[in-house]
Parts: C-alpha cells; sequence; structure tokens
C-alpha cells in the first residue's frame, strides 16, 4: 500500500527534473535540427519575426560540397587531429605520471596537487595564460637560450604550416586503408591464435578494401570540384599543449586509483613468480586498467569537441589554423548572421560526440541492467 | 508627442550650451545603456563624450557597457545575442553604411531619424554623400560621431632617413624598396591579426582598381573574377611577402609598436593609429611619426565612420535621443574627435582643436575622392564581411589569386552583393 | 618500510621535480607578468623577475573585474546549491525507488551532460527570451541548473547506492514514507555526496565561458567574460589579464588545494562507476 503511494511521489519527485531535461535537451536538439533545415539568416535575420523557410538538408550539403566552406572541412580535419592528440597526449602523459606516483615517493600528495591543479582552472585562463607563454618571440621560444642553445623560431599558434596533407577526395581511401589495416592486425591475430576461418572472414574484407583504395577510387563520385588540401595544421599544437597540460592530471587520478585499486596480493605474486617492475605493469596493471582507459578515452575526446573557449581565448576566433566546428558555429551564427548554416554545424558537431557517447551509454546501461538482475 | 516636446526642450538646452557654455540641469531620469567598442585607448575620447552627457543630464544614470576587440568583432556578436534576445541596449555603436543597413533596417530594428536630423539642422553640416551612405528610402538610421580614414601608410621619418629609403608613393614603389629594408634587418611592413589583413588588402584594391571600380564592385557592375579584380589578389600576394609570419598573434597596436620602436618601416592602418600614438604613446604628429597615403591610393579618402542608432524597443529611447543629439552636435563632436583622432563629420568643426594630422586628414576631407571601406563596414553586409575573413584566411595558406577572386565572386552573389 | 636509496630513486624525483617544475611554468609566468610595470612587460623580458613589484596590478583587475566576480559568486553559489538539492532527491529516487524503465529514463538524462553546448544554444536563448529572463542572472542560473542535472544525479546516485538495502528496509519498516525516509536517513549520510557536488558544480559553473558570453548583458557577465574581455582588449597590458586570470582562478583554486580529494571524486564519478 505505502510502498505503491511512496512509488508515485517517488515518481512525481523526479518528474520536473525529467521535464526539464526533455525540454532542453532533446527539445531543443530537436528545435536547432530544424533550424538546420531552414533558411534562416538568408536577408533579414535579425528581424523580430524573421521568415524562415524549409530547404531540407541544402545547408549540410553546401557545408561539405561548396568550395567556400573549405574551411569548416579544414575544421573537421582539426577536429579530428585535436581529439587524437588530447587523448593519446593526456593518456601517456597520465599514464606515465601515475606509475611515478604509484612508486610512493615522499610528498606525493605535494606531487599530486602539482599535477592536478590545471584541471580547477577555466579555459579562459588557460588559454590567455597559454597564449603569452607560446608568444613567438618571447614565450618558451627562448628557455634555449638560457641553457646555452639558440632559440626557437616555431611561431606556435600564428604558424601556418601543414603537414600530412592530402586530398579531401582521398579521405574514403584514406579511411579504407587504415580500416583495412586493422583487419589485417586482427586477423593475422586470429591466424596465429589458430581460428583460421576468423581470420579468413577477417582478412578478406581487408583484402578488398585495400585493393579498392588502389584501384576503385573512379567507382565514387567527386565529392568536390576541384582538389582540395587538407593537414596537420601545426598551430593545433600550441593548443593541444594547452589542452593536454589541463587534462593529463585527470587521467593521472584515474590510473592513480586505478593502479591503487589492484589487489596487493596480485602485485605480490607478480614479484613472487620473479617479474621485474616493468612485466608487472605490462602484464598485471594494463590490462587491469583498460576499462578506465577506455572510460578516460570517451571523456576526453568529448572534451575535445568541446573545446570552444580554449581556442577562443588562446588564439581568438578568427585564426583559421587552429579554427574548430565549434568555434566556426559561434562566428556563422553570431557575426555571419547565418542561423541555419550555424545550427547545421551545431548538428554535426553533435553527431560526432554522440557517435563516442551513446555506445558508451549503451554499455554503461546494459551494465546497469545485469548488475541489477 | 511627449517626445517633440522633449526633444525641443533639450535641443533648446543644447543650444544654450553651446552658445553660452553653461550647464543646464533637466529632467530625464531613468538610466543610459550604450553600447561600443571603444574600450583602452579610445575610451578616454568616450569618456569625454560621457563626461558631457552626465552634465547635460545630471538625472540619467549612463552605463557605458564595452565588448572589447578591434573593429568591434566581439562587441557585434555580443549585440546581436542581446537583440535576438529582445534586450536591446538603449543606443549601439555601429559603422555607417551596409554594415548598419544590411544587418539591423533590413531586420526592421532601427527606428528613423529623419526628424531628428531635420531638426538639430544636421541635414546642412552633415556632407551629403555622407547622409546619403546612412539612409536608405526609407529613412536615415544612424548619426554619424566621427569619420576615420583607412588608407593611411605610418612611419617614422627619422628612421627611414636612416634606412636610406623615402615613403612609396605605390607599390611598385614599395617592392623596389623592400628588400633594401630586409637587407637592413628591418621588417618591410608590419602586420597584424586577421581583420588587419583585411584592411591592407583594401588600400591594394584601391590602388589597383581606382575609386570608381571600386564602387563598381559594390553595386554589382564589376565581377571579382575580371582581370583587375584577381590583378588585386596578385599584388596583394607580392606585397605579403614582406610582411612578418607571426602576425596572427598580433594585435593592431603592437604592429604600431614595431614601427615606432625601429623594426619595422611602414604600417597600413586607419588613421586612429595616430590617436595611438599622439595620446598613448605621447608621440608628436608631423615630428616623431609621420603619414602619406597608402601607396597608389593618393587623392582618394576611403571612408568609415562610427554612427549611433535608436533601435525599436529601448528601454529608454528619450535618454537615448538625447545622446544621439550631443553626438551630432557640435560641442560632442569637437569633445570627442580630437582625443579619437578622428575628425568630424560635420563641416563646420573648429579646426584649431585638431592636431597636426587631423588638420590635414580634414582638408583631405574636403578635397579627395570619398570612397567607402569595406573590412569597416561601408560597402558590404556583414554576411560578406564574414565570409571574406574565411576566403582571406584561404588566401594566406594557399596564396592563389584566381581560387581567391573566385570565392569572392561566389560569396559576393551569395550574400546579395550590388542587389 | 624504508626505500632504499637507489639509482631508481634519484632518477624518480629527478623526473616528477622536472615534470612538477614544467606544470609551474605557466603560474610562473602569470605571477612575474601580472607583478610587472606594463612598460616593463615585452616579449625580449618575458622570463624575467620583475625588478619592482606592481602590486597595483591586483587592484586594478580587481576594480575592473569586481562586478563580475560578485555575478559569479551570486551564479555559482545559487546555481549550485540548487541542482545539488535536485541531484541528491533525483538520485535517492534513482537509487532507492525502482520503477520500470529506471535504466532506460537515467541513460536519457546522463545523455545531457555530454552534449556540445553549441547545439542548444539558440533555442536556450530563444526560451529565456520567451520567458522573460534572458540577460541577467537568473536565465543563466535556470540553464546551469537544468543542465547539471544529470551530473549531480549521477553522482549522488552512485553516492547513494553504497547506502546499505538493510538501513533503509529498517526505517520503511518502521514507517517511514518517501519523505520521511530521506529526511531521517538519506539526507543526514550525504554529506561527503553534497561535498562533492558542490566542488564540482562551483568549479563548472565557476568556469563556464560560452553561455556568460552570449546569454548575459554587460552587467550580468560573470568572471569568465570579464577576463576575456581584459585580454582582448586594445593594447593589452598584459599584467591586467595575468592578475585577472589569478583572481578569476583563485576561489577554485582554494577550494580545490583544501578539499582536493573530494574533487578528484567528483571527477572520478563519471567515470568509474559504483
Amino acid at each position: 500500500m505505502h510502498l505503491t503511494r511512496d512509488r508515485i511521489i517517488a515518481f512525481s519527485v523526479l518528474l520536473p527534473s525529467l521535464i526539464l531535461i526533455a525540454v532542453f535537451v532533446y527539445g531543443f536538439i530537436g528545435q536547432t535540427v530544424y533550424i538546420s533545415l531552414t533558411d534562416w539568416g538568408k536577408g533579414a535575420a535579425l528581424a523580430v519575426h524573421p521568415q524562415m523557410h524549409l530547404i531540407g538538408f541544402d545547408n549540410y550539403k553546401e557545408l561539405f560540397t561548396s568550395f567556400l566552406h573549405g574551411r569548416f572541412r579544414q575544421d573537421l580535419i582539426n577536429a579530428f587531429f585535436y581529439t587524437i592528440t588530447l587523448v593519446l597526449g593526456s593518456l601517456t602523459l597520465g599514464l606515465f605520471l601515475a606509475i611515478l606516483l604509484d612508486r610512493e615517493p615522499r610528498g606525493e600528495g605535494i606531487f599530486r596537487t602539482i599535477f592536478l591543479y590545471p584541471m580547477s582552472l577555466s579555459f579562459v585562463v588557460t588559454g590567455t595564460i597559454w597564449r603569452w607563454l607560446l608568444a613567438p618571440e618571447g614565450g618558451v621560444n627562448v628557455l634555449p637560450s638560457f641553457i646555452g642553445l639558440p632559440a626557437g623560431h616555431f611561431r606556435w599558434i600564428s604558424s601556418r604550416d601543414q603537414i600530412l596533407t592530402f586530398d579531401w577526395q582521398s579521405i574514403p581511401a584514406i579511411t579504407a586503408i587504415v580500416v583495412a589495416l586493422v583487419l589485417v592486425f586482427l586477423a593475422i591475430r586470429a591466424w596465429r591464435k589458430g581460428t583460421r576461418k576468423r581470420a579468413l572472414i577477417v582478412g578478406f574484407p581487408a583484402l578488398l578494401l585495400i585493393l579498392w583504395a588502389v584501384f576503385g577510387q573512379r567507382l565514387i563520385p567527386q565529392m568536390l570540384p576541384i582538389p582540395e588540401k587538407h593537414g596537420f595544421n601545426l598551430a593545433t599544437i600550441g593548443v593541444s599543449l594547452a589542452a593536454i597540460w589541463q587534462f593529463s592530471g585527470y587521467t593521472m587520478a584515474l590510473y592513480l586509483a586505478g593502479l591503487r585499486g589492484i589487489p596487493v596480493a596480485l602485485h605480490e605474486a607478480a614479484r613472487l613468480d620473479g617479474a621485474n617492475d616493468i612485466q608487472y605493469y605490462m602484464r598485471v596493471a594494463f590490462p587491469i586498467l583498460k576499462p578506465i582507459t577506455l572510460s578516460a578515452v570517451i571523456i576526453l575526446a568529448h572534451i575535445s569537441l568541446k573545446m570552444f573557449a580554449l581556442i577562443f581565448a588562446m588564439a581568438g576566433a578568427d585564426n583559421a589554423p587552429t579554427d574548430h566546428p565549434a568555434v566556426l558555429m559561434y562566428l556563422t551564427t553570431f557575426r555571419g548572421n547565418k542561423f541555419a548554416l550555424g545550427a547545421s554545424i551545431a548538428v554535426i558537431l553533435f553527431l560526432l560526440v554522440a557517435l563516442f557517447i551513446i555506445p558508451y551509454l549503451v554499455s554503461s546501461y546494459r551494465e546497469q541492467r545485469r548488475r541489477a538482475s | 508627442m511627449r517626445f517633440k516636446k522633449l526633444a525641443i526642450a533639450v535641443l533648446v538646452g543644447i543650444g544654450l550650451l553651446a552658445a553660452f557654455g553653461t550647464v543646464m540641469a533637466d529632467n530625464l531620469t531613468g538610466n543610459l545603456e550604450i553600447f561600443s567598442w571603444w574600450a583602452g585607448d579610445e575610451g578616454p575620447a568616450l569618456q569625454a563624450l560621457i563626461d558631457l552627457y552626465n552634465a547635460q543630464h545630471p538625472g540619467v544614470n549612463l552605463i557605458n557597457a564595452t565588448v572589447t576587440g578591434g573593429s568591434g568583432v566581439n562587441a557585434k556578436a555580443v549585440l546581436k545575442t542581446r537583440m535576438l534576445g529582445g534586450n536591446p541596449p538603449d543606443s549601439f555603436q555601429v559603422h555607417a553604411g551596409q554594415e548598419l543597413i544590411g544587418t539591423w533596417v533590413k531586420a526592421d530594428r532601427m527606428e528613423d531619424l529623419t526628424s531628428l536630423f531635420q531638426q538639430e539642422g544636421w541635414m546642412d553640416v552633415f556632407p551629403a554623400g555622407l547622409i546619403k551612405l546612412l539612409s536608405t528610402d526609407a529613412g536615415i538610421w544612424s548619426v554619424p560621431v566621427n569619420i576615420h580614414r583607412s588608407n593611411v601608410m605610418w612611419y617614422i621619418p627619422a628612421n627611414l632617413e636612416k634606412w636610406g629609403v623615402t615613403a612609396p608613393t605605390t607599390w611598385a614603389n614599395f617592392l623596389a624598396i623592400a628588400p633594401q629594408l630586409q637587407a637592413q634587418g628591418v621588417l618591410p611592413l608590419a602586420l597584424a591579426e586577421n581583420w588587419t589583413v583585411n584592411h591592407l588588402w583594401e588600400s591594394v584594391a584601391l590602388s589597383v582598381l581606382g575609386p570608381e571600380k571600386w564602387q563598381e564592385l559594390w553595386n554589382g557592375t564589376l565581377s571579382f573574377t575580371s582581370p583587375e579584380g584577381v590583378a588585386v589578389w596578385n599584388m596583394f600576394g607580392k606585397v605579403l611577402q614582406y610582411t612578418n609570419d607571426d602576425a596572427a598573434s598580433l594585435s593592431w597596436q603592437q604592429a604600431t609598436d614595431m614601427v615606432v620602436g625601429g623594426k619595422a618601416a611602414f604600417n597600413v592602418m586607419g588613421d586612429w593609429a595616430a590617436g595611438y600614438m599622439s595620446t598613448t604613446l605621447g608621440l608628436t604628429p608631423g615630428v616623431d611619426y609621420a603619414w602619406s597615403a597608402s601607396p597608389g591610393t593618393n587623392g582618394v579618402f576611403v571612408m568609415l565612420s562610427d554612427s549611433f542608432g535608436l533601435p525599436k524597443g529601448a528601454p529608454n529611447s528619450d535618454n537615448a535621443i538625447a545622446w544621439l543629439q550631443l553626438l551630432g552636435s557640435k560641442a560632442g563632436s569637437d569633445a570627442f574627435n580630437p582625443l579619437k583622432g578622428s575628425i568630424s563629420a560635420r563641416t563646420d568643426s573648429d579646426l584649431s582643436l585638431y592636431n597636426a594630422y587631423s588638420q590635414s586628414a580634414a582638408s583631405d576631407w574636403q578635397n579627395d575622392i570619398v570612397a567607402g571601406s569595406l573590412p569597416h563596414g561601408v560597402v558590404a553586409n556583414e554576411g560578406f564581411m564574414n565570409d571574406f575573413a574565411t576566403v582571406m584566411e584561404m588566401f594566406l595558406t594557399s596564396r592563389d589569386p584566381q581560387q581567391a577572386a573566385n570565392a569572392c565572386e561566389a560569396i559576393a552573389r551569395q550574400n546579395a552583393i550590388g542587389e | 618500510m624504508t626505500t632504499k636509496i637507489t639509482w631508481a630513486r634519484v632518477l624518480l624525483y629527478a623526473t616528477l621535480i622536472v615534470v612538477a617544475a614544467i606544470y609551474l611554468t605557466p603560474i610562473y609566468m602569470t605571477v612575474i607578468t601580472a607583478l610587472k610595470n606594463p612598460a616593463d612587460i615585452n616579449l625580449d623580458t618575458a622570463w624575467q623577475i620583475p625588478t619592482h613589484l606592481n602590486w597595483g596590478s591586483f587592484s586594478q583587475a580587481y576594480a575592473k573585474l569586481g562586478p563580475n566576480i560578485m555575478n559569479s559568486i551570486i551564479l555559482a553559489v545559487t546555481a549550485t546549491i540548487l541542482s545539488s538539492m535536485l541531484g541528491s532527491l533525483n538520485g535517492y529516487v534513482f537509487s532507492k525507488w525502482q520503477f520500470k524503465g529506471n535504466d532506460i529514463v537515467f541513460t536519457l538524462l546522463l545523455f545531457g551532460m555530454f552534449i556540445p553546448y553549441q547545439i542548444i544554444l539558440i533555442p536556450l536563448f530563444q526560451t529565456l527570451r520567451a520567458i522573460h529572463m534572458y540577460g541577467g542572472l537568473p536565465g543563466l542560473i535556470l540553464a546551469h541548473v537544468v543542465y547539471g542535472l544529470p551530473i549531480t544525479t549521477l553522482i549522488f546516485r552512485n553516492f547513494y547506492a553504497q547506502i546499505p538495502l538493510s538501513l533503509t528496509e529498517s526505517a520503511q519498516i518502521d514507517g517511514a514514507g518517501f519523505f520521511k525516509l530521506y529526511l531521517r536517513v538519506i539526507f543526514p549520510l550525504s554529506i561527503p555526496g553534497f561535498v562533492v557536488t558542490f566542488i564540482w558544480q562551483f568549479t563548472q559553473i565557476w568556469n563556464e565561458f560560452l553561455w556568460g558570453i552570449t546569454l548575459t548583458k554587460y552587467s550580468a557577465n560573470p568572471i569568465t567574460v570579464g577576463l576575456a574581455q581584459l585580454a582582448g582588449g586594445e593594447a593589452v597590458s598584459w599584467n591586467l589579464p595575468m592578475a585577472g586570470s589569478i583572481i578569476a582562478a583563485i576561489p577554485v583554486l582554494i577550494i580545490y588545494i583544501l578539499m582536493g580529494r573530494y574533487f578528484i571524486r567528483g571527477l572520478l564519478a563519471g567515470s568509474v562507476k559504483g
């Protein structure tokens, strides 16, 4: 009796929050998607009652095929590199620091505080400080001169250099080759393990992909009218450095908690088996840390897609080499008055985040169910 | 009706003020929120206006809402969120011309100021060409506070003498002496962040096209992909070779500092640089620093004008109108412009208040052919300017003149330039 | 257990000290630049310690940022308290009151934590404007409370999951209903949970920038916007933005240094389950 009444009360206590989230998250996402399908921004965008017409996916088509939006396409490439550098950099540095601190040096608490404090700073503060630090004529470039070496000349965030350049048209081929390489790696592993059939099942598509990438490029339509060069903008390194500085403490804390969570018995058993420290870490600790690595990758990847404030404070919104879809959305919407185009950029950004988060949430949901049953 | 009576009362008050220099308290109360990007070095000039307003209307609480960032790039974004949010300031700074008309007038967000102009007698005091830029068929939309010139080249005469060069009169000249300067370890042309690059482009474009063809670009008669259009980008690419490669990380003042400090020879910047060098750096115009029209544009005055308008739905429109009256008045004009380094839009300003640079600018204003500036919102709307910034970024990386010209033409069509 | 002084140990400390020095370099740079006179700040002498300490930078920066600091305090404190209270109640419901679809609803709620705010920006200020809350602190507080619900709910749900069933069951046998159970059993045990959410939310809200710059009028600008203004201005005399950065960072820094353990727990709440 009471239980049912209480259940109803419980649900009604929860209900306001659910309604708020339903509106403010899902409703608003829907609204933005709707805006992205209109032409709001052509003409009198800032009128009190603007005229908007549904134009379907034209905005998206424009973003990907109009040669005027090369900046957007490079921003996607930039976002890709930002994500990779932030994830790899933070994971590596965080793991390294966690292993160091796991050795229990004296003053561990102080070291931990030093490595973690950047996390408490706002992106605006970090960006402001690092902008000054990376000024080409006076920041970190000057440091080598203190120990007698010549000063650096890298232009950091004002650099216009680009490496690893490729043509936009070759992206399908590049993706195919990367996927094929992963499949080949898995196939070889399966072959070694003896599961020949699986190796063939995995290896065959890999072969097809490679063949297609090398010979079959004429089979896909031209995505752009003219060849368009894209690549890794060296200017993004400066921003990534600041971001890694800010977030390595997070991965360090995660890994440290993980390492400390390994039962001492395991550690002792490994030592008794004759394993030295390196082998302990490689064979025992790292496999146990895998779930943490996975969570960290997801969280860091989604943070890298939200780096608006850092780039805004560090490089300004106008510096194209360090640009990011999040910044471009701000520019398109608030400077160019093109609200529908800005909304489409936001939707694409959202889909990229969803790519990481939805699998994560699904697996988290599944685990909750498993634990409940 | 109340507005008219009040306006006339304030008008009389200002007339008395101008005539006898006495302060007359009136019964305006409440707030006045003015929105601008005049902070930092440009702050003192704005403060002079604010002080004058406070003296005239002591009952009004003036809120000086500024958003920093050169040429208003950030301020405009914040303004838009305000306006979209239905929360307009009482008056906001906006560049006279298409920036105002294409964005706000077209969206029917501004009040027509024709009656104000007629009451104040401004139709006779402001040049006709200027009023034309401020208007559409439906009315006049903002009050100009000043006139700035965009196509000015700055240098330190003593340094030029030291290096054995003279200020070039054409870009071909410049390209000839640049290697000489580089050989002495001097940067020929100092450049700063993005909008200053667009600023330089405009000077180069005017030298290649001339004022008539420049205007034809903006009324749709001349295409960006015409041979002249491509020639602009060609020349621009050549000039860029002699600029600093850390430009993107510098503010416009830092580029000026490079010239003053002897690291660079020339800098093309609007005449707010004169305000910076005179007021902030304490240099004497004509003696410590000198200027000429940017190469190839002698006889052309590329103008931009800061102005204030009255948005529809302004919470304190009476106070705002009093502000507009002050801005267009001789007293306001004479208080503001000498400090700002600009010249008055009024043709009856007291030239003795201005320094050597401004006096030379004022005489050029009377005599030269007037052209409208691009990066400062006179000849093109915001959609085009935003896209143009991207085209420029594209060019800075690719240095391909044809590609840039094609891109310009495409964005001009997209943003309805000349229609 | 005493550890021997081996080469490995020496190397360990050396590495830690070098890395710590690198981590502290930005602070060093910020502090010395903040203490320099504007005339002395140029790129050539960027790394040198100032000869005369210009404490005036701080008073100047504070004079400019003062109103912003007040705004941020009001914003952060209010939004933190509200979102934590709601998070506590929600977490209580999710962890102790199973209903059909519990997990799906929770997962859908959690999704809100990850979205990039660009996707909701335009509808957000359209809505705020429609309810006349645009431009001021109340609208900003509302936004932070709503979008803070997922993380606070998550933290409390995980926290309450640790409260043994026996405690709640015995109270229910004694006749406690929904609210009595909360007030008598759950709430008193919630202090650590509240500490974690307070610290986490306060930090997030204090440091937030995008909404600050797009949803507020000048008078309601929080400190992140004020700082961006300082640094984005004409003729930036860098001692001011540096002093401003220190002022902007201090409240959270202090909270964090004093209660860092809880800060970490908040961090880990999102990733280490249970």
